[in-house]
C-alpha cells in the first residue's frame, strides 16, 4: 500500500491475501488469493492455482509485488503469459535477498533490493519504503 | 494503554511469557495480540488474532508498541508516530525459518522511535522508561524514490501496450 502512489489509479488491479487488509486501505474491486508459505504444501497449491487462474483470467501488462509466496507465482505466470514484471524484495530481507526473491529473479525485468549494501549487478536500489 | 504483538503468521511463547511476567510492574494496561502461540498470558489481557482494521485502532490507542521485528508492525507505528520496541525472533529457537528479524533489527537501529531488546533485562528496562513519540517525518526521500522508479517502469510500459492495462499489488 506504500506504493500506491507510483501506480496508476484507472488502471491497477490489487490481489491480496487479506480482505480486511484492502478494506482498511479503502481498495475496492480487490482479488483475494489463498496466503501460504513453503511450509505448508497444500495451501501453497491452492495458493498457485489461484494466482493462474487470476492472472489467466487478467492478462495484466505488467504485475507489481512485493512477494511472498503468492505473489511470486502471480509475478511468475504473469511473466509466462507476457508481462512485465517488478519484484520488490521484502524489506525484511536485510542481510541477503529473500527465497522467494531468488526463485523470482529470472522472471522479473526489473528486480529491486531496498537495502543499498545488497546492490550487485541485476539486484538494483531505488530507494526504500520504509 | 501498552500494545504487544507478534504478528500472526508464528507462535512467539518466549515473548509473550516475557511481556507477562513485566506487565504488573507496569503502570499502564498492557494489551497483548498473542498469534498462534499457545501460552496464555495471565497478567494482560490477550487476543489470539485481531484484524487489520481493530490492529490500527489499537495501535492509534496505545502508548507504546512492544513487537516481534515483523515489518507490518514497522510500518504502523512509524505512521502513527509510536515509540516502538522491537524484540526480534531467534531462528536458534525456532521461533523463525532464520535470523532475518535479528537482521532487520541490526538494520533499523538507531532509526527515530526504534528502540531494540534482545532479552528480558533490556525488554524490562526499555518497557518502562520514557519513550518520547517519534517526531514527524515529513518527507522520506528513499521511500519517493522507489515510488518514481516504480512509475516510471510503469510509465514506459504503460506506453509500449497502448494504455490498456492492469497490474498485481
Amino acid at each position: 500500500m506504500l506504493l500506491r502512489p507510483a501506480l496508476p489509479g484507472d488502471h491497477v488491479i490489487f490481489a491480496t491475501t487479506n480482505h480486511e487488509l484492502a478494506m482498511r486501505d479503502g481498495v475496492v474491486g480487490v482479488h483475494l488469493l489463498p496466503d501460504a508459505n513453503r511450509d505448508e504444501p497444500r495451501r501453497a497449491l491452492a495458493a498457485l492455482l489461484a494466482s493462474v487462474r487470476l492472472v489467466w483470467r487478467l492478462r495484466p501488462h505488467v504485475v507489481v509485488t512485493t512477494g511472498a509466496l503468492p505473489g511470486l507465482f502471480c509475478l511468475i505466470v504473469g511473466r509466462l503469459l507476457g508481462a512485465r514484471t517488478v519484484w520488490i524484495d521484502s524489506i525484511a530481507a536485510s542481510d541477503r535477498p529473500s527465497l522467494s526473491g531468488a526463485l523470482a529473479r529470472p522472471f522479473a525485468t526489473r528486480w529491486y533490493t531496498q537495502w543499498q549494501h545488497l546492490q550487485s549487478p541485476g539486484r538494483a536500489y531505488e530507494g526504500a519504503l520504509l | 494503554m501498552i500494545l504487544v504483538t507478534v504478528g500472526t503468521q508464528l507462535p512467539f511463547d518466549r515473548f509473550v511469557r516475557i511481556m507477562d511476567r513485566l506487565a504488573p510492574s507496569l503502570d499502564e494496561d498492557v494489551f497483548a495480540q498473542t498469534g498462534r502461540g499457545s501460552y496464555r498470558p495471565v497478567h494482560m489481557r490477550a487476543q489470539q488474532v485481531v484484524g487489520p482494521i481493530e490492529f490500527e485502532r489499537l495501535i492509534e490507542q496505545c502508548s507504546r508498541i512492544v513487537s516481534h521485528a515483523g515489518i507490518g508492525t514497522i510500518v504502523m507505528a512509524q505512521k502513527h508516530r509510536k515509540p516502538l520496541i522491537l524484540f526480534p525472533r531467534l531462528g536458534a529457537l525456532d521461533e523463525h525459518r532464520n535470523d532475518h528479524q535479528l537482521a532487520t533489527v541490526r538494520a533499523l537501529r538507531g532509526r527515530p522511535g526504534i528502540h531494540c531488546a534482545n532479552d528480558e533485562a533490556e525488554l524490562a528496562a526499555l518497557v518502562g522508561a520514557p519513550l518520547p513519540a517519534p517526531e514527524p517525518i515529513s518527507d522520506l526521500p528513499e521511500r519517493d524514490r522507489l515510488r518514481r522508479a516504480v512509475a516510471g517502469f510503469i510509465g514506459e510500459q504503460h506506453r509500449l501496450f497502448d494504455a490498456k492495462g492492469s497490474r498485481l499489488v
